[in-house]
């Protein structure tokens, strides 16, 4: 990897006194696209929302552009250029559509104008007066990731992205996240949806017990499909 | 001239007046109070003692360095409010992790030290402060004083600014956001401390400038925050506190409920608004404006 | 369990002793608000609901034993029972609108009618108004004890301090008192086991209220006045700091801070005002230092010294 641009290493991160991740190890290369594959409760959102750092407590390393962010609030690193879609999507309810697309400020320069991202997303803009939560699940979904756009972060932190939508919106989000690599941005995207994640990922990291514990590259998926089936239970 | 059940209509628009400028600072107070709340989890016991520093403040000013009032108007909610910036950052901040309770108590005992502290400074008689606007308008049915008619106007237009800081523009987008999801706003890039630290101030203000326009209608005194926050607080619980504009409609509205009150029953009228609270409380506990939470 | 009764045998042998050393009206004053915070407490401390009112049932249980005992001439033990029984009602009432709302409006919904109370009595022709009811006479107790002199007198606040003490004690460890502490730690899980939360609330808020009452109108048989400072909003402020400084949550606790706050009120009578500031400066050291009190504290670093850095 020629430019890394997240590097994580020995991380471990608690909530309250619960133990969560036991030391996580992987990077990710400057316009790559990564995913974080694992059973539920491995740690995968976990280790979003430690590099994001929203976790209680976390310790090891995290650099971002080579330096470092474990022990910075998390405005700082979000400033740095790192954005984050949380599962739970986060859209809030007393700002419209909007209001929630505004909301992030811009951290740098490069980021998506309002009008490109509606033109990414056509059903936004008819609804930009809308309260928030009164769209649909994918509509909702579409908004918490054309937020972020906006920013300029050029590391994309997504959490389950196609979690309970419809096929055809996974597939329109699957096009959008490869509209979005092409133009440069680097994406962490965690999935339990492997087969949607193995059509878009360069390269996939496996978690267990909050521990990275295999990499696989786009081009092994088939061979290794087996043990990943091992992996994920399914 | 032509009688309203009986009561003479001199009286009974002076009344409605009277009730229209307490519920003018009923408004503003629980609007501070409802800001404050949304964004901090505090409910500030300390707002009556600042609503008293604000009219403090004007008097000291006019007294000591001949401030004009129109212009305590701008600097007693700027010099409170920025008192208000230091308890925050040196108090407030540190019970935010803990039960809604410890907030309650430690503003109560601010205010407690405050309005002391001033009481021992000038006692708690009072002092006079200069109407600004004398003189009124004859409107046929009543007598107009200019300075009270100003206060109603002014106390409206401030209001709804604040509606409109907080319902229309980027910086109330922030709040709005923060009061729902503190953690995700911060992990947006937004300095949320600081954004408590503003709302504290603001709202702070808000309550030392409702302070500057009763300063000129009521005696400037120690202790004249100590009862308005009382009944500011079943203010808040008749609106709910999930509301902007709910504050505000609620806060004119049991000011005129207090004020018919004085003109037709008076004895009920120091518990009106106590009476209206048990009702709602009653009939829709979450308050009129509010969910429940 | 055991070094909990020699505790309490010390107390009391304490409490037999004190009038040798310190005057029985200050000892009485102190043992009516450490009741009154004891059954404050038995609310925030058991059930999780701070009620900033409580001075409504102290303050008018002092009216009403006031207004029995000198204009209806009738004898003390009837004062007192009057004095319970109207705090009691007025708990059922405000504590059956209070409990619909938790949490910090509960604290503003209590203050706010405590309020409303404190402006009926400014008007209430039998509450004397500014001056309050003056010259309670001092009648035997059941037609034999006297109660004029003071030391006979401290003896019955004692008995009648201990009585209710007692009873918190007895509530707090009945099965009762298992539930309402179910209920202020899961209320949801409390209801899906069937019990109905808002019950056991309101009768615990009226035991409170009924304590509240006992202690203001002993006050008003001790000190043979009442008076609207016992209902406003700065006494139901005072028996708040008065758990608080002890502990909440202890059972002993509140008894220790009364006793704290009203001898600092003794010695600081003099000094006016400063008695607030210091007050309010309390609060804030308190909440934002020693949050479990001094009862709490002692018992923290007693644990600490038995169980040396293990």
């Amino acid at each position: 990897m020629a430019d890394t641009l997240l590097k994580v290493t020995g991380l471990q991160a608690w909530y309250g006194e619960s133990h969560i991740l036991h030391g996580v190890d992987f990077e990710i290369g400057r316009g790559e696209l990564v995913t974080l594959l694992g059973r539920n409760g491995a740690g995968k959102t976990t280790t979003l929302k430690s590099i994001m750092g929203i976790v209680g407590k976390r310790t090891g390393s995290i650099t971002f552009e080579g330096e470092e962010t474990v022990g910075q609030p998390s405005d700082k690193i979000a400033r740095r250029g790192i954005a984050y879609c949380p599962e739970e999507r986060g859209i809030f309810s007393s700002l419209n559509v909007d209001e929630n697309l505004g909301l992030p400020p811009i951290v740098k320069p490069g980021g998506l104008s309002v009008e490109e991202i509606y033109k990414l997303f056509p059903n936004l803009l008819e609804r930009r007066r809308s309260q928030g939560t009164k769209l649909s699940g994918g509509e909702q979904q579409m908004l918490a990731i054309g937020r972020i756009l906006r920013t300029g972060a050029d590391l994309l932190l997504l959490d389950e992205p196609t979690e309970g939508l419809a096929p055809v919106i996974v597939q329109r989000i699957g096009e959008i996240i490869r509209q979005l690599k092409a133009r440069g941005f680097t994406i962490l995207l965690v999935e339990q949806n492997f087969h949607f994640a193995a059509t878009i990922a360069d390269r996939h990291y496996v978690m267990e017990d909050g521990r990275v514990v295999d990499a696989i590259a786009a081009a092994d998926v088939q061979q290794s499909i087996g043990k990943l089936q091992t992996y994920l239970g399914v | 001239m032509f009688e309203l059940l009986g009561i003479p209509p001199q009286a009974l628009f002076g009344q409605l007046l009277l009730g229209l400028i307490n519920g003018a600072f009923y408004a503003m107070l629980s609007l501070g109070l409802a800001v404050i709340f949304g964004m901090l989890n505090v409910i500030n016991f300390t707002h009556g003692a600042q609503y008293m520093m604000g009219a403090f403040a004007a008097w000291l000013l006019l007294g000591y360095l001949d401030v004009p009032f129109w212009a305590s108007l701008v600097l007693a909610p700027l010099i409170v409010g920025l008192i208000g910036i230091v308890i925050e950052k040196l108090l407030l901040k540190r019970i935010y992790h803990l039960d809604h309770l410890y907030g309650f108590l430690l503003t109560f005992g601010m205010a407690l030290v405050i309005e002391g502290l001033f009481q021992l400074q000038w006692g708690s008689s009072g002092a006079p402060y200069p109407n600004p606007i004398p003189g009124g308008y004859n409107l046929g049915f009543m007598f107009l004083p200019a300075y009270r008619g100003f206060v109603v106007i002014a106390a409206l237009v401030i209001c709804l600014a604040t509606w409109y800081g907080i319902e229309r523009t980027k910086l109330g987008a922030y709040l709005r956001a923060a009061t729902e999801n503190p953690t995700l706003v911060r992990a947006f890039g937004i300095n949320v401390p600081r954004l408590i630290t503003l709302t504290y101030g603001l709202g702070v203000a808000l309550a030392a400038l409702a302070g500057v326009l009763a300063a000129p209608i009521q005696q400037v005194s120690a202790l004249m925050g100590t009862n308005l926050v009382l009944v500011v607080f079943a203010v808040v619980v008749i609106g709910g506190m999930g509301s902007i504009m709910g504050s505000i409609v609620t806060g004119f509205g049991l000011g005129v409920i207090e004020g018919l009150t004085k003109v037709f029953y008076p004895p009920a009228s120091n518990t009106v608004i106590f009476v209206v609270m048990a009702i709602v409380l009653l009939v829709k506990p979450a308050g009129l404006f509010g969910q429940t939470k | 369990m055991t070094s909990q009764r020699v505790g309490y045998a010390i107390l009391i042998v304490l409490a037999l002793v004190a009038p040798a050393f310190a005057y029985p009206v200050f000892l009485m004053k102190a043992l009516c608000f450490a009741l009154f915070a004891c059954a404050f407490n038995l609310l925030l401390g058991y059930v999780g609901l701070m009620s900033f009112g409580h001075a409504m049932f102290f303050g008018m249980a002092g009216y009403f034993y006031g207004h029995v005992v000198k204009a209806w001439n009738m004898p003390p033990e009837i004062g007192l029972l009057a004095g319970v029984a109207g705090a009691a009602v007025l708990g059922l009432v405000t504590g059956a609108l209070a409990i619909r709302r938790q949490g910090i409006y509960f604290a503003m919904i209590t203050l706010a009618f405590a309020q409303m109370v404190y402006f009926f009595c400014v008007q209430a022709p039998f509450t004397g108004g500014e001056d309050g009811l003056q010259g309670i006479p001092r009648k035997p107790l059941f037609g034999v004890i006297p109660t004029k002199d003071d030391l006979v007198l401290y003896y019955v606040v004692l008995a009648i301090f201990l009585f209710g003490y007692a009873a918190i004690y007895r509530f707090i460890y009945s099965p009762f008192g298992q539930v309402l502490k179910a209920i202020r730690d899961n209320e949801q899980r409390a209801l899906s086991l069937g019990y109905e939360a808002d019950r056991y609330k309101l009768l615990a808020f009226v035991l409170s209220a009924a304590l509240a009452g006992l202690a203001g109108a002993t006050k008003a048989m001790v000190q043979q006045f009442a008076t609207l400072t016992d209902v406003a909003a700065s006494t139901s402020g005072e028996v708040v700091l008065m758990a608080l400084v002890g502990g909440l949550g202890t059972i002993i606790g509140p008894v220790v801070g009364a006793f704290i706050i009203v001898t600092m009120q003794n010695y600081l009578a003099g000094f006016g005002q400063f008695v607030l500031v210091i007050q309010g400066a309390i609060f804030v050291v308190i909440v934002l230092a020693f949050r479990k009190g001094v009862v709490g504290e002692v018992m923290d670093w007693w644990k600490r010294r038995r169980s040396p850095s293990t």
